[in-house]
């Protein structure tokens, strides 16, 4: 029990097979490109530094204090890791505790390890990169920077992995969306302000005493493109996966079930693939799916234009 | 205080224990992944993969309790699935009434939560056998065969190496805060700072970790390299798989498959 602070490492049985060899891909290929970009910037170095480094994240977990009631909170470490090593390098030492805690300490499922891989160690990430690096350009380098950024930083990544939890269980049809989405948010809200204070205590220890460490992190700075890419991918799974889940007929079959009309609805192979995955895609979900999609690349065209017409204006006012 | 009683394997002289590790571990995922297809309900197919599961506890002397002791940590996630019972349609159970509100409970509400919870305890249980039953560099030697990369699999090795040290600073850090914060006997007397104060001061410790770590690693890439380190991982070339164990696996994997196939075909 000490190894598990928070019940975000999601055990075999409890996603559906097609949800889980999904993930599991998204992971290989986010892994792969993550071990190719760390060996560039590391070399020879990479292999002691990711393997102790993950090995502390695993015994800072162990870390906790006493909040109320007997309870406590942990550190998780997605955000610290990824201030002071860089987006790539805290993926793979994220990937290599909840791999070891999944094979060794039975904490989360092993077909399920792609999908824990994803959210605790690739989009935990990828959105503390997100909000660490945003609110750094607000901040111009100030040090409030580091310890605001650290704080939003800490706070989203354990927010968004356990929204990302909620949304892959229900459409795994293993809980319900509403009940799901509403209680991991809302427990994790909380834990989240826990781990933003102790992301701000380890940076600001940092800060006293190792301050160019805090510069590491930035020494490896991702691509503007990459980081686009990221976003974009990010915002059209949220898009397709919402309608999903919230479609989740569960009011609505409740509803066709009181007027009598499901037994004539329900075909035989809807007991055969899982519930509602394939069959239960309406055309209204798809519609909505669709909607969310073209909504999603028309804010993101007008993004990216402001973006490069800001960029020009910059680079003209500059010479 | 040592921490070594943190790793679950458990040597022994069964069968289990000496079987290939590499067959053990695609065993173990195709069990999990056949268990994972079973469709909700089936359950000749959960109480067979029970009794296969229990069986290989026993062939594997680690103790039926013991397996069942740590299975046991799966049961908080279990809340995730228990609202199904109320929101799947199907024939009423019983009624929960909260204030005006009545919420029917189903028969295949309840079946389907049954069903999830009896998967992740049978895997749950497949996943401990594996990880008691082997020894890490075992383990090690199976990641590779099944392809994990090479760097990713060096990466695991040295963590695990270093996991039991950091783990040790970790718990001495604790025991230093807990020297330092006395508690007063005196009732109102306020022991501790505020909740902020309190999290900071495990943030100090936990950057103290880290920063123990970055420069730990930094001594353990110079003993490496003054060794003759020079990025590339070698390892021995993995020794071929005995024929026994070659049985075993094809057997076993058809066994599955059979299971599979009844589980849909009759009692889906």
């Amino acid at each position: 029990m000490l190894l598990s602070p928070v019940q975000m490492h999601i055990p075999d049985g409890f996603l559906s097979v097609p949800v889980s060899i999904l993930l599991w891909i998204v992971s290989i290929i986010v892994i792969g490109y993550a071990l190719k970009r760390v060996g560039a910037d590391l070399g020879e170095r990479q292999v002691p530094m990711m393997g102790v480094l993950a090995a502390a994240i695993f015994a800072g977990q162990m870390l906790n204090f006493a909040v109320a009631g007997g309870s406590s909170g942990h550190l998780i470490g997605a955000a610290i890791a990824t201030i002071l090593l860089g987006p790539w390098a805290a993926m793979l030492v994220l990937t290599c505790v909840v791999s070891i805690q999944a094979l060794i300490f039975q904490d989360g499922g092993l077909l399920v390890l792609g999908a824990n891989i994803f959210n605790m160690a690739i989009l935990a990430v990828t959105v503390s990169y997100m909000a660490y690096r945003s609110v750094q350009k607000l901040a111009k380098s100030q040090s409030w920077g580091i310890f605001v950024g650290g704080f939003i930083a800490a706070w989203l990544s354990v927010e968004v992995a356990a929204l990302a939890t909620a949304l892959e269980l229900a459409i795994s049809g293993t809980s319900p969306a509403n009940i799901a989405i509403l209680a991991m948010g809302g427990i994790h809200a909380l834990i989240g302000i826990g781990e933003g204070l102790i992301t701000v205590g380890a940076l600001a220890f940092i800060y006293a005493t190792r301050r160019d460490l805090l510069k590491t992190g930035e020494s490896a700075p991702v691509r503007g493109m990459m980081v686009w890419v990221a976003g974009l991918v990010l915002v059209l799974f949220l898009a397709i996966a919402s309608p999903l889940a919230s479609s989740h007929p569960d009011g609505l079959e409740w509803v066709a079930e009181q007027k009598g009309f499901l037994e004539t609805a329900r075909s035989p192979i809807y007991k055969i693939i899982p519930d509602y995955l394939f069959p239960g895609v309406s055309n209204m979900t798809l519609a909505t799916i669709l909607a969310a999609i073209i909504g999603v690349l028309i804010v993101y065209v007008v993004a990216l234009g402001l973006a490069y017409s800001r960029r020009h204006k910059s680079s003209t006012d500059g010479e | 205080m040592h921490i070594h009683f943190l790793d679950p394997y458990r040597p022994g002289d069964s069968l289990i224990h000496h079987l290939d590790p590499r067959i053990k571990l695609v065993l173990t995922l195709s069990f999990i992944l056949t268990n994972a297809l079973i469709p909700p309900g089936a359950w000749p197919a959960y109480i067979l993969l029970l009794a296969l599961v229990l069986s290989v506890e026993m062939l594997s002397e680690l103790g039926v309790g013991y397996v069942l002791k740590r299975s046991a940590l799966a049961i908080p996630f279990v809340l995730a699935a228990l609202p199904l019972i109320l929101t799947i349609p199907g024939e009423k159970l019983f009624s929960l009434s909260v204030g005006t509100w009545v919420i029917p409970a189903t028969y295949s509400g309840l079946e389907r939560f049954i069903s999830i919870a009896l998967k992740s305890w049978i895997s749950m249980q497949a996943a401990i056998v594996l990880a008691a039953s082997t020894s890490f560099p075992d383990l090690l030697v199976a990641m590779r065969s099944i392809r994990v990369p090479r760097l990713l699999v060096s990466i695991f090795g040295l963590m695990w190496r270093y996991l039991f040290v950091l783990v040790d600073e970790a718990l001495r850090l604790m025991r230093a805060r807990a020297a330092r914060s006395g508690k007063s006997d005196h009732p109102n007397a306020k022991s501790g700072g505020s909740l902020s104060w309190r999290a900071r001061v495990t943030g100090g410790m936990a950057g103290n970790l880290f920063l123990r770590g970055f420069e730990r690693s930094d001594r353990i890439y110079m003993a490496m390299v003054s060794r003759g380190y020079d990025g590339e991982s070698r390892s021995l070339p993995l020794p071929g798989i005995q024929p026994v164990h070659w049985v075993i696996l094809i057997t076993n994997l058809s066994l599955l498959g059979i299971l599979l196939g009844f589980a849909y075909l009759f009692w889906g």
